[in-house]
């Protein structure tokens, strides 16, 4: 049964879902309580479930995350809000140094079954500290699953999936995407984190993006169906673990390939993506695979974000010059 | 609002029941723990000095990689864990390996970080007895939330969160002190202040009258006690796990000790400091001290000691046995608890190790 819906609505349900689902998950940070999160995502959770399962902490991110930890230790499950993408840092050194690490340290007798939701990514005309693409810091840490969905029915699915995952899972919303809304069944039985997904079929090339970056390549695709060329677009759902099957059969079918993405490309998950897929496809490919990603600048003032940006029109001036004189 | 804040403040004094020469000492509010504490502790503290000496011997022979030792400091390592019930949470540092032995662990699990065998040794679910932290404070918001959980599932359990002098700088600390606080978890917060985070001395660290000082900041009582007196130990950290228990919130309690040996054996803390400064502390010896009390009102006999020291014995002759072997590593190990499910890579890097493996045949 589908439903039009925004992402924030659909992040709200799979909360409230997962709070009734399941006593013993527990929704907090800063704001998220009556106020119900600056945007909203928590709206109602404390009104239905109390100030013992979704509250307001003090300010201050490793505090949150590291008291989420030890949680997570004795039996519960908490989904932590980090209020923006680069308000996250002073947490980091709990996620890499501790929640990455903790069933590796203990031999797999300590899990820390947690999630950290992260608001992410620019295009919202957010000041400083407001817009960054952090994906690459977590998905380099080993232990961690990184996770960023582009749709409404992906975004419930995926934080389902990710409470109810035994390991921490850093949960990327694509801030930018938040309010846009989109046909979505909820009930749909959703895959496991780490599937990538085609969005749309193509034979000419293969654009692969993830979170705020899909519906960029949807669009680019359609804007090159309308001159003639067939562009398939595959949307990774999941950065870790990262679906190679899936992207590599996607290249292999059309021999060329350029992968989006807003965070800077130097050291990143698209460089990533380029290097795995050379691996594994080499003789598929009939050009080098291309990015199309941010520069390599602290994101942009919002006067200037759209020079950052990937858009559709550096998306379609790549895919020209994808070598097609090689058949 | 302002709150009376009179009562968060810890003593002028550290605590004291027991002077260096074995003689009790009266204190209003505190009294002598009971007899069998005192000998359960002695008994203890042979052991934790044992298991420290003969951890350094260890490293000498090149069976542990490192061995931050608490030799000195065993009054603090006996009594933050004789004072918590079995159902209790112990959250120690590097340094902390004598508390975690008392605690009931098995010496060679203990070690087993420090032999750079594993990174915990231990089944922490079990023991009730989290991984040892390295990074300084983190853990301290661990025991937070450990607490805060046991809480909301009805549990009497009190968390017990170690830390040295060093670790109360970091941010960490701040914010683990201020959440319990806020949240009214039950967790005491221990700072052994030995003077020392490796080098660099007290007076470096803060400006505060004392430590225990910093819990008014946040709403937390604080309270001083002499750390090598196990009997003031027992007695404020009994009471402080009390409080928690009962509701009243964390409890911060700075024990004034020394770090008599080296930071580690890495260390060459002739550096920064002399000889002199260390002289009188060894004066102050909390074996020595109990020792002394035990004997002056012969709480016990010969025969007691000897037991003791015979128990201590077969404790290091079991890290003699368990350490005299290389640990058998097994390099699927590596693949296997970084998640719950291997990621298709990770599978794929586990068998590219396991035919490299088979063609240098050493699988
Ligand atoms: C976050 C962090 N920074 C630096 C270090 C390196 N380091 C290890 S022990 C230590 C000193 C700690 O002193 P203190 O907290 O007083 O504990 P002590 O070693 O005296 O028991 C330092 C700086 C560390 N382990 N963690």
């Amino acid at each position: 049964m589908t439903e039009k819906l925004t992402m924030a609505n659909a992040l709200n349900r799979a909360l409230r879902d997962a709070l009734r689902a399941d006593d013993t998950v527990m929704v907090f940070g800063e704001d998220v309580g009556p106020l119900g999160g600056v945007f909203r995502i928590t709206d109602g959770l404390t009104a239905e479930f109390g100030d013992q399962r979704c509250f307001d902490t003090p300010l201050a991110e490793s505090g949150i995350l590291g008291m989420a930890i030890g949680m997570a230790m004795n039996g519960l499950r908490p989904v932590v809000e980090m209020q923006f993408d680069a308000f996250a840092y002073p947490a980091f050194e709990q996620l890499v140094s501790h929640a990455a690490k903790m069933r590796n340290r203990t031999r797999g007798k300590v899990g820390v079954p947690l999630v950290i939701r992260v608001p992410y990514a620019g295009g919202v005309g957010g000041v400083e500290h407001h817009c960054d693409s952090s994906e690459a810091y977590y998905a380099h840490t080993p232990g961690l699953h990184v996770v960023a969905p582009a749709t409404p029915e992906d975004a419930y699915g995926l934080l389902r999936r990710a409470i109810e995952s035994p390991d921490p899972v850093v949960f990327l919303e694509p801030k930018k995407l938040y309010f846009s809304r989109a046909e979505a069944d909820l009930s749909k039985p959703v895959p496991p984190i780490g599937r990538a997904v085609v969005r749309r079929e193509g034979t000419d090339a293969t654009l692969i993006a993830y979170g705020p970056a899909v519906p960029v390549a949807l669009e680019a695709a359609e804007a090159a169906a309308q001159e003639g060329r067939s562009l398939q677009v595959v949307d990774l759902r999941s950065i870790v673990p990262f679906d190679d099957e899936t992207v590599c059969a996607a290249v292999r079918s059309t021999g060329r390939a350029v992968v989006i993405a807003e965070a800077a490309g130097f050291a990143s998950v698209s460089s990533e993506v380029v290097a795995r897929v050379t691996e594994r496809c080499f003789h598929s490919l009939a050009a080098p695979i291309r990015r199309v990603t941010g520069f390599d600048i602290p994101y942009p003032p919002p006067k200037l974000e759209h020079v950052q940006l990937p858009s559709v029109d550096r998306v379609l001036d790549v895919v020209d010059e994808l070598q097609w004189e090689y058949a | 609002m302002t709150r009376d804040a009179a009562h968060l403040l810890p003593s002028a004094e550290p605590v004291t029941l027991i002077d260096p020469d074995g003689h009790p000492v009266p204190q209003v509010g505190h009294s002598m723990p009971d007899p069998q504490a005192l000998v359960r502790a002695y008994a203890a503290l042979i052991t934790a000095r044992r298991f420290n000496d003969q951890a350094n011997a260890l490293v000498r022979q090149g069976r542990l990689a490192v061995y931050p030792s608490s030799h000195g400091q065993e009054a603090c390592q006996v009594a933050c864990v004789q004072v918590l019930g079995d159902g209790d949470w112990l959250f120690p540092t590097y340094r902390d390996t004598a508390a975690i032995v008392t605690r009931g662990v098995d010496p060679v699990q203990a070690l087993t970080l420090l032999r750079g065998d594993w990174h915990s040794g231990y089944d922490p679910l079990q023991t009730r007895v989290a991984p040892q932290a390295t990074p300084l404070a983190t853990h301290l918001l661990h025991a937070v939330g450990v607490a805060h959980a046991a809480r909301l599932r009805g549990e009497d359990t009190v968390v017990m969160a170690v830390c040295g002098d060093g670790a109360t700088s970091e941010g960490d600390f701040h914010e683990a002190l201020n959440f319990a606080a806020v949240f009214r978890t039950p967790v005491v917060f221990l700072v052994q202040n030995n003077e020392y985070a490796i080098s660099v001395p007290l007076a470096r660290q803060t400006a505060a009258p004392s430590l225990a000082h910093k819990g008014i900041g946040y709403g937390v009582k604080g309270e001083r006690v002499d750390g090598n007196d196990v009997a003031a130990l027992l007695r404020v950290l009994g009471d402080a796990v009390d409080r928690a228990r009962a509701g009243e919130g964390p409890q911060l309690v700075e024990a004034h000790t020394y770090r008599v040996q080296a930071h580690t054996n890495a260390d060459d803390p002739g550096r920064y400091r002399s000889e002199d400064e260390v002289a009188p502390w060894l004066g102050r010896d909390p074996l020595v001290r109990l020792e002394a009390y035990l004997g002056i009102t012969k709480l016990i006999n010969e025969t007691d000691r000897s037991r003791f020291v015979e128990h201590a014995e077969a404790l290091a002759a079991r890290m003699r046995e368990g350490l005299g072997e290389e640990p058998v590593a097994d390099y699927r190990e590596l693949f296997a608890y970084v998640y719950a499910e291997p990621t298709p890579q990770l599978r794929e890097q586990q068998s590219m190790v396991a035919d490299e493996m088979a063609r240098e045949g050493t699988a």
